[in-house]
């Protein structure tokens, strides 16, 4: 237990942070959305919160006024402790919502196929492959195209679209970019798909949502998006600086704990496909994540 | 009074008409709730062997290790105790002697007790033949399933005995009255849920 | 890890190690986080042996034995179940302070409590308040009231009932003793495999999750199949389906949800068991297995839960907006076709609790869609108690202030709900504290609110007297304001990424929304502390509370028509029933309380010692079973089979009430209603109130 003056330096905390801080907090989110899933999704949230509205401010309002005026102490208002239906109110109470309900369902349909994590971006240039693995408690990237890895480090171009598969090493994780797009699960055995592209270079977060153990909290990395030159820089420096992702250094990532970031210059080919099929993914027809066709 | 009369529409439970048919219809209504929430489990074992029948993980596959003639000597078996519980009750509605109930319940106990010795020479066999649970995804999900199955008879089996027991220690009082009805809900029960097993796992396990 | 602990005698413990005993981990590794354990472990045993020494002291055991423990009278039954809840309540309200304190003190720095701990305790706060709070609570007020409000003497299986409290309790009680001996799992209140499979937790934790919770869930499903059967066969002559009282019909739908909905539970844990103790590979990563089929069987069973858990909730709330408006409930009939709406509706939604495993987008448009179809029914009911308050004379005591927070605060709830039904935003809002304010914001005014304003309403009946307006006011106000405090914060750092479960934040800019968190959950604390300062109160005073004549809220139901407490057998005469509100449109026509000369036998359900060994013996095989001993948990299995057997050997299990008794109980009752002073409702919460309403001319 705090002492107490740390208790009042803590509230005073609070009350003056509380309003600068909170935006500063919200910074991280989806509100300040860095790609076009994201900024599309900002849009939607904040026309469904519009609409939603209409369903907030009824009921709070009414609530609490209507109880008040019909206190048992206000004389002055009719009492009918009979009355208890009517044709007109039940419209009110009945079509209304349902028909908010309709208008959102209109809304969600497309919005669901346009933000799916499998749907793909249309962006500037050349789709950019990453493999993602999922292990206790690091995300190792596979580039395949490039023939390059990292571990817990995203390195992105700004504008060109990414196209994620995912998978697990171990338990279900579940891969969240809070700024980028939203996240997808990684299962052992199959292969799940997140798209997105980064507007903008910058750096943003990245974490695993479902808790997977010990040191789940530290499973963050950043994502880091570059211009193109400095994209194309970086892959040349990860090429050049041998360190290959070989048997060693897999079994290395595979034992439980946490790492550094870490770039790796070589990458031994179908390494993503062979841990899907070493979990039995391969030998599972009914997974519909591995067999539905990529659009 | 002390005992709550118990009475049911369909069978004869007291020795009187006048009194209300309450008790009994809440204490058969329900035993068919709970075979309800029963089948509900049986239920989600059908749905879960379902997406995991081609699970096989390199290991025997539902034609390899199904012998479709076990499985209707099986059925047969099932199917005739059925009806024998049924002229159980039967017997304790028009008749109301001891000796025709406990001699058809005599016969449905040595049926279900044959058809529960050949399902275990099935499990035995597939052990053999290195079909066992934990194998694979499919050979969980069947042992999780037609086993159990096979312990609802032979609880079913065990009830079969108690009740005789209670026949001749109590005759045909309501109490014995109703729970013979509710073991002979359960015994059909069982028969339908086999049915399902046979077309779902066996008859399916054998298409081409 | 007892794993690298050998075994001190595996015949007789299994794997028991002292490594498991908190006590010996904080001697040898003295930590605040182990200190903590150690300390939580002595609570329980210090709680034990007091309560023992207690029960001993003033020689209670026999009362306790007779009076309770054995009986199968639905309402001490009722009351058992709601004794359990606050119990555990009180225990998962501090794992919550302790989660909270650890996050406001773990921006950049590990805090004062391991990794594993902190997932401890979040697995057990949700396990308990789902599985051992919440469930006892409702079911325990359903027990009480239901069989009162349709003029019935004891539940349709008054046996069945007894045994899915002991199995409740049971669970209960393996829940307290993980505190004691090894280690409780860290996989949540879902238990997402693999994660909690024997590949990546070989421990005891997740043992101690599966069997507790398959108790409580067979408890349920028998307690659910009771409530059923209750209200479908047992109701008052006259007493139609469209003239029950709106609990009753909130309690049918939930009871319907139990039977159907538990068994996907029961076989979710049980497959994870056979993965974990027979080699089974339902839901491992490998040969085979696979956890979606655990995650559907799992929110098959989870999403009609949420309903299972609210919709008693909307009963109370019915029951005691009308009540405390003084006037009938407003639509009546669309209120039954909502809460009927409900029921089916939460059958077909699971699917939004994984929107993110990798189906089409097609299946989450359709399910996203059902999900927001649930918030008409929802919306149409909370409209139906502002129309009910609409033209009556409102009275602001303890219960109806609940509704009314309620209200107002559980379509933040709703509005939210929306959002994360809406699979593009719930992409984002997916397994972050937007997700846990959002369920918090639905149970915290939808359930504990309605239970505890239901606690208040029928508290009285139950025991005879009043609990203290003022320290329930104290409670209220912490409640709301804690609740506020503790959720709100959440959903900002929701939105901005911060997942659940995280015992170490690393963005410093969270830091403000944690610390308003976390007073909020002491401000919650405090609220705990006050409803036992109300109950301890309410005890001293209650000389000056007692309401015998037995209607102190001008109640409109038959509950109400009988004395408080009410007899054994409730109704001495069952009563007929000719419309909705019988008792309060009879109290104004006809006076109602009718005095007869004489009464005749009743006739009740005997104690039985079956229905507690039953819950003994499964709780031994149980704890047998995380164990690994198997010569407990196969005597204990087959001392269940022999209980039973036994049981159905029993003949004469009803005892009867003489006439002679009867007839003394009730003119007793009838003398007090007599000399009771009627009172207006303005004067109900003054110690004038002895339980007669005034009939206003």
């Amino acid at each position: 237990m705090a002492p107490l003056a740390a208790r009042a330096r803590t509230l005073a905390a609070i009350v003056a942070l509380s309003l600068l801080g909170g935006c500063a907090a919200l910074d991280h989110g989806i509100l300040n959305a860095q790609g076009p899933v994201a900024a599309h999704e900002r849009h939607f949230f904040i026309i469904v919160c519009g609409i939603l509205l209409f369903v907030w401010v009824p009921i709070v309002v009414l609530a609490p006024v209507i109880a008040w005026h019909y206190r048992l102490s206000n004389t002055h208002h009719a009492y009918r402790p009979k009355w208890a239906f009517s044709w007109p109110l039940e419209g009110f109470i009945w079509i209304p919502p349902i028909g908010i309900v309709v208008l959102l369902a209109f809304l969600l349909w497309p919005a669901t196929q346009k933000d799916d994590p499998y749907t793909r971006q249309a962006g500037r240039g050349t789709p950019v492959r990453v493999q993602a693995i999922a292990l206790d408690w690091k995300w190792v990237f596979i580039y395949p195209d490039e023939g390059v890895a990292t571990v817990n480090q995203l390195a992105v171009p700004a504008g060109r679209p990414v196209h994620l598969s995912l998978t697990s090493g171990t338990v279900m994780q579940s891969l969240l970019l809070p700024q980028l797009a939203g996240q997808v699960y990684a299962m052992a055995g199959m292969r799940t798909r997140m798209n997105f592209a980064a507007d903008r270079p910058g750096t943003y977060h990245g974490e695993n949502t479902q808790f997977s153990g010990k040191d789940f909290a530290r499973q963050q990395f950043p994502v880091v998006s570059m211009t193109p030159a400095a994209y194309a820089g970086w892959l040349a420096r990860a090429h050049l600086a041998y360190r290959p992702l070989d048997q060693a250094a897999w079994a290395a990532l595979s034992r439980l704990g946490t790492s550094a970031p870490q770039t790796y210059s070589t990458v031994p080919p179908r390494l993503f496909d062979r841990i899907v099929a070493a979990t039995g993914g391969a030998a599972h027809p009914h997974d519909h994540s591995v067999t539905r066709k990529a659009p | 009074m002390s005992e709550p009369v118990l009475r049911h529409a369909g069978v004869n439970l007291g020795g009187t008409q006048d009194h209300p048919r309450a008790n009994a219809e809440s204490g058969i209504f329900g035993f068919w709730v709970f075979l309800m929430s029963d089948a509900v489990i049986f239920a989600l074992l059908f749905a879960l062997y379902g997406t995991v029948v081609a699970a096989t993980a390199g290991g025997p596959r539902p034609a390899d290790v199904f012998e479709l003639g076990s499985a209707l000597a099986e059925t047969l078996l099932l199917l005739t105790s059925s009806l024998t519980i049924g002229l159980a009750v039967l017997a304790m509605k028009y008749d109301g002697t001891r000796r025709p109930v406990l001699a058809w319940m005599g016969v449905t106990l040595a049926l279900g007790v044959a058809f529960l010795a050949l399902e275990l020479h099935d499990f035995a066999t597939m052990f053999a033949q290195g079909a066992y649970p934990t194998r694979s995804g499919f050979l969980s999900a069947f042992f999780a399933l037609v086993p159990l199955h096979g312990l609802h008879v032979l609880a079913g089996s065990v009830w079969m005995l108690v009740m005789a027991a209670q026949i001749l220690a109590y005759g045909f009082d309501a109490r014995v009255r109703i729970n013979v009805l509710r073991l002979s809900l359960f015994w059909h029960f069982l028969d339908v849920i086999w049915i399902a097993i046979l077309s779902v796992v066996y008859l399916q396990g054998h298409l081409p | 890890m007892q794993t690298a602990h050998p075994p001190i005698w595996p015949d007789v413990l299994g794997r028991f190690a002292w490594h498991d005993l908190p006590f010996v981990r904080a001697w040898q590794n003295p930590t605040i986080n182990e200190l903590i354990g150690a300390g939580a472990g002595a609570l329980v045993i210090v709680g034990a042996v007091v309560t023992i020494a207690l029960l001993t002291r003033y020689r209670l055991w026999g009362r306790l034995w007779s009076d309770w423990l054995t009986s199968l009278d639905h309402k001490k039954i009722g009351i058992m179940y709601v004794v359990i809840a606050l119990v555990m309540l009180s225990r998962a309200v501090v794992e919550a302070v302790l989660m909270r304190m650890q996050q406001a003190t773990a921006v950049g720095d590990p805090g004062f409590l391991s990794s594993d701990h902190f997932a401890q305790l979040f697995s057990t706060h949700g396990s308990i308040m789902v599985f051992f709070m919440a469930m006892p609570f409702l079911t325990g007020v359903i027990n009480y009231v239901v069989p009162l409000q349709i003029g019935a003497r004891d539940m349709a299986f008054p046996w069945a009932n007894a045994i899915a409290l002991s199995l409740t309790g049971g669970g209960a009680a393996l829940m307290m003793t993980s505190l004691v001996v090894g280690q409780f799992s860290t996989g949540g209140w879902s238990g997402y495999p693999p994660y909690t499979g024997l590949a990546f937790s070989p421990d005891v934790g997740p043992d101690y999750w599966i069997w507790a919770v398959t108790m409580g869930s067979i408890g349920s499903t028998l307690g659910g199949i009771n409530i059923a059967c209750t209200i479908f066969k047992l109701r008052a002559p006259g007493m139609t389906y469209m003239r029950m009282p709106m609990f009753c019909w909130t309690s049918l739908c939930t009871s319907i949800l139990m039977i159907f909905a538990m068994p996907p539970l029961t076989v979710a844990t049980a497959l994870l068991a056979l993965d974990r103790y027979l080699g089974f590979h339902f839901f491992t990563n490998d040969l085979g297995g696979n956890m979606m089929n655990y995650a559907n069987l799992f929110w098959l069973f989870g999403h009609p839960e949420v309903y299972i858990l609210i919709l008693p909730a909307f009963g109370i709330y019915s029951e005691v907006v009308s009540t405390f408006s003084s006037k009938e409930l407003y639509g009546y009939a669309s209120l039954v076709w909502a809460t009927m709406a409900i029921a089916v509706l939460s059958f077909t939604v699971w699917v939004h609790h994984f929107f993110t495993m990798g189906q089409s987008a097609n299946i989450n448009a359709v399910f996203g869609i059902a999900t927001m179809t649930i918030g008409v029914p929802t919306g149409v009911k909370i409209y139906d108690w502002i129309w009910t308050m609409f033209r009556g004379e409102v009275r602001f005591s303890v219960p109806m202030l609940y509704a009314l927070a309620f209200m107002v605060t559980f379509v933040i709830g709703g509005f939210t709900g929306i959002i994360l039904a809406i699979p593009p935003l719930d992409y984002v809002f997916h397994n972050t504290l937007f997700l846990v304010a959002h369920f918090h914001n639905m149970l915290i005014p939808g359930l504990l609110y309605g239970l505890l304003a239901g606690y208040t309403y029928w508290f009285p009946k139950a025991f005879g007297f009043r609990l203290n307006e003022r320290w329930g006011r104290i409670a209220f106000t912490c409640w709301v304001a804690g609740f506020y405090l503790a959720f709100m914060p959440l959903y900002v750092l929701g939105a901005s990424g911060m997942a659940r479960r995280t015992n170490e934040i690393f963005e410093p800019d969270f830091r403000p929304w944690l610390y308003v968190a976390c007073v909020g959950a002491l401000v919650v604390l405090g609220a705990l502390v006050s409803l036992i300062v109300q109950l301890v109160v309410s005890i001293r005073e209650r000389d000056e509370t007692r309401v015998f004549a037995g209607d102190p809220w001008d109640g409109r139901s038959l509950e109400w028509s009988t004395a408080s407490p009410p007899p054994e057998y409730n109704f001495a005469v069952i009563p007929r029933i000719d419309a909705r509100d019988a008792f309060y449109d009879g109290k104004r026509d006809d006076g109602y309380y009718r005095r007869d000369a004489r009464y005749d036998d009743i006739s009740v359900p005997k104690n039985s010692v079956t229905a507690i060994a039953i819950g003994a013996a499964a709780t031994a095989a149980s704890f047998g079973l995380v164990w690994h001993m198997w010569w407990l948990a196969v005597a204990a299995g087959l001392g269940i089979v022999a209980v039973i057997i036994l049981r159905s050997f029993v003949r004469g299990a009803h005892r009867v009430i003489p006439s002679a008794e009867v007839t003394r109980i009730e003119h007793r009752w009838h003398d007090a209603l007599a000399a009771a002073t009627p009172i207006p409702r303005h004067c109900e919460l003054t110690a004038s109130n002895q339980g007669l309403a005034e009939i206003p001319a």
